[in-house]
């Protein structure tokens, strides 16, 4: 009941003021629970402007709210949820609690540097969300920020894509700090292929936050020099070329997608050979599909362009390349669903999530080469088949890969256990929710009901009113998972360092880990998911 | 906590950033290549409106400048602040002396109306346009990071000054020249690129 009947670690007071010790903290557990809370913040505007949304489109016409303010919550539903939520969600606020503590180090390597990245990750969110209240208006292009439109409409873009820029930077220095940490910083005995799959993950990620966002920083700048000194790059009257914004953005975005998706496959590899006592089928093909991910996933940017005039041999090229980028994620299914074979399994809710995970990927994962093809892309394309297949994906697959870390990590941060039978509820309330929500719209895509349309005809409404339906029990789930960790947070039972009964390195802390991470650098001996050294007692 | 010192980390985590900012320039030498493939005559003849001599001045400036970047690195290992510290202002000088010499170049070409939007450059076609466009962003985006790191320069001056940057602990200083050189760099492939193509 007291906060004194859990040992306080490294959440504890200090000496100084409570505001200024955290908000000018180097410690990265510190910055990670701070990233954390202010995703779910931003992450809890980002529902409720979706749940809108579905309200709004309940019948055909004007329900309740406008057309431009339709079109500027859809923008601000995806600026955020992209860019504030979950590009950063699992790198950088699980990334930064549990990378070091999995390495055995005591930080990560430019602790500076990483407080840094969190303050232009605040100044970024707050730039983005000031451009709702300032200027002309909020921004009504879409999170995409297509030109023409974006280089003309009078709504405030250039403070939202200066935003944009500045969590830019935020993602290219938390990368930097990851990849440097992960060569420099592991424990003795902490070889390449001991390191977990939740590392590998990130190791790969950072390459792409690395590699990808310079080529999103120069198109928002390009962006903003456009519409404020006019200089038509992007303008066929004046030499430009509006083709080449979407290459641009592209080539960014959509290695973006995979920032998004490789640290949850992580928290999945993590997860699962602990809940099934049984070491990661193919340990080394994991690793390298989340590689080959990585590298694959930066060639295929172009199939969000067929229908916008290229050549039909680079649609057939980038067609081809799509395809291939499935080979290594349905690697990774197969590896997690061998690993369960024969498993001890406990169906404990970080293992629910992550089952789920793998399920609602799959979901999206699948449409995504109907999506890939050029044939049938050119039906389905720009249509709600669209919004269910990322919505699938970056909700089901990323979101529950975050979902799943909560559960899995929470006993370690806290050092208390939630409510486990109201967690799998909320898990399998979310799973119904999520499919109630997004599979209506593959029909409607099917149908030919165009994205981002602020009316729609007679026809569709039948579907379009399930998937509101399913809008409300997803955050019926949400809302129930929101409430057991919080309500834990406080009041939960205490737990010891290991109540998963886990191999990797965070569990041999205390719960929550103290200040210093280890008080004697850890020797490790063997891999990540060799269970025989665990004992029993670690649980209490 | 100890302080934390790892040379080969810093460098490394230097490196990875310079190859972020070569790809930040990488999207707009694409959007120059494409652009030259589509007005190639056009580009020729809007090329010979620059200046070649103040574009070559320019060139040999931020190359001394460099060089003093790089001895100012040499001076520290060897032991002499002062030395550093002297070459960091010949450094910073001659990096005001590029950003003068292209404020005399721009602000010539703006009084003769050629400047996106301005009177005489919308008279032309479309590919002279896209010329002076990319022209402006990238020589624009270029001097934005002399600034910068005449920036990182006069930080890393205080750090030698007060002795946090010292003979045995220089890996700011080098960083800071590493930075320095990739800025010379980058202009070392705009220069031939905007003013040599004729």
């Amino acid at each position: 009941m007291t906060t004194d009947a859990v040992n306080a670690g490294f959440m504890a007071p200090g000496g100084k003021s409570w505001l200024r010790e955290w908000l000018f903290t180097v410690d990265h557990k510190r910055i990670g629970m701070l990233y954390l809370w202010c995703i779910t913040a931003f992450f809890v505007v980002g529902v409720f402007l979706g749940l809108l949304l579905r309200l709004e489109l309940f019948w055909p016409g004007r329900d309740f709210i406008g057309q431009q303010t339709y079109n500027a919550v859809f923008t601000l539903h995806g600026v955020i949820m992209i860019f504030i939520v979950v590009i950063p969600s699992i790198p950088a606020a699980f990334g930064n609690i549990f990378l070091p503590l999995q390495l055995g180090a005591e930080d990560v390597a430019f602790p500076k540097l990483n407080m840094f990245s969190f303050w232009l990750y605040v100044i970024g969110g707050a730039t983005a969300l000031a451009s709702l209240f300032s200027g002309g208006g909020a921004p009504d292009t879409g999170w995409t920020f297509y030109v023409p439109f974006s280089a003309v409409t009078t709504t405030n873009v250039s403070v939202a894509v200066a935003g944009v820029f500045i969590l830019g930077f935020s993602s290219i220095l938390t990368g930097l700090n990851f990849i440097v940490t992960i060569h420099r910083l592991r424990a003795p005995g902490l070889t390449w292929t001991r390191l977990t799959l939740f590392a590998w993950a990130l190791y790969a990620t950072a390459w792409i936050q690395v590699l990808a966002t310079p080529i999103l920083s120069i198109t928002v700048i390009l962006i903003i020099v456009e519409r404020l000194l006019g200089m038509g790059i992007f303008d066929p009257a004046r030499g430009g070329d509006p083709i080449l914004y979407q290459h641009l953005f592209w080539i960014y975005s959509h290695p973006a997608v995979y920032i998004m998706i490789l640290p949850a496959m992580g928290v999945v590899s993590d997860i699962i050979p602990v809940f099934c006592r049984k070491s990661i089928f193919g340990y080394k093909t994991i690793v390298g599909s989340s590689l080959a991910i990585a590298f694959a996933g930066s060639l295929v940017w172009a199939h969000h362009m067929f229908v916008s005039g290229m050549s039909d041999t680079a649609v057939m090229v980038f067609s081809f390349l799509t395809f291939i980028v499935a080979v290594p994620s349905a690697v990774k299914v197969f590896n997690w669903l061998s690993t369960m074979y024969k498993g001890s399994i406990r169906l404990e809710p970080p293992l629910v999530f992550a089952l789920g995970f793998i399920f609602l990927f799959a979901m999206g994962g699948i449409t995504g080469l109907v999506l890939g093809s050029a044939g049938t892309d050119m039906h389905v394309h720009d249509t709600y088949f669209v919004v269910g297949h990322f919505h699938y994906v970056i909700f089901g697959g990323t979101g529950f890969g975050m979902f799943a870390a909560i559960h899995y990590w929470f006993p370690k941060m806290y050092g208390r256990m939630y409510n486990r039978r109201m967690a799998t509820t909320a898990a399998l309330i979310l799973i119904v929710g999520l499919n109630g929500l997004y599979f209506p719209m593959y029909l409607l895509g099917l149908e030919g009901m165009p994205r981002r349309y602020y009316d729609y005809l007679p026809q569709f409404t039948s579907l379009h009113q399930l998937s509101t339906y399913g809008s409300w029990i997803t955050f019926a789930g949400l809302a129930l998972m929101l409430y057991n960790l919080i309500h834990s947070r406080y009041r939960g039972a205490p737990v010891g360092r290991n109540p998963w009964k886990a191999a990797t390195l965070e569990w041999t802390l205390p719960s929550p880990p103290p200040t210093h991470n280890f008080d004697t650098e850890p020797v490790v001996t063997h891999g990540p998911y060799d269970f025989s050294e665990v004992r029993d007692d670690d649980g209490a | 906590m100890t302080e934390h010192r790892d040379y080969l980390g810093a460098k490394m985590g230097m490196w990875i950033f310079l190859f972020t900012e070569i790809l930040l320039f990488g999207g707009l030498f694409v959007l120059y290549s494409v652009t030259l493939g589509r007005y190639p005559t056009e580009f020729h003849e809007a090329s010979k409106l620059l200046d070649v001599t103040m574009g070559t001045t320019n060139t040999m400036v931020l190359i001394t400048s460099s060089l003093f970047a790089a001895l100012s690195v040499v001076g520290l290992r060897k032991g002499s602040r002062k030395v550093a510290k002297t070459c960091i202002f010949l450094t910073l000088t001659l990096a005001c002396c590029f950003l003068v010499i292209k404020y005399f170049e721009w602000s010539h070409k703006i009084h003769a109306g050629i400047y996106p939007g301005g009177g005489t450059l919308t008279q032309w076609e479309p590919g002279k346009q896209a010329f002076f466009s990319l022209y402006y962003t990238m020589t624009g985006l270029h001097g934005l990071h002399v600034i910068l790191g005449m920036g990182v320069f006069l930080w890393v001056w205080t750090r030698i000054a007060v002795g946090t940057c010292t003979p045995e602990h220089f890996v700011a200083l080098e960083n800071a020249g590493l930075y320095w050189h990739l800025v010379d760099l980058i202009w070392i492939y705009l220069f031939p690129l905007y003013y040599l193509i004729t």
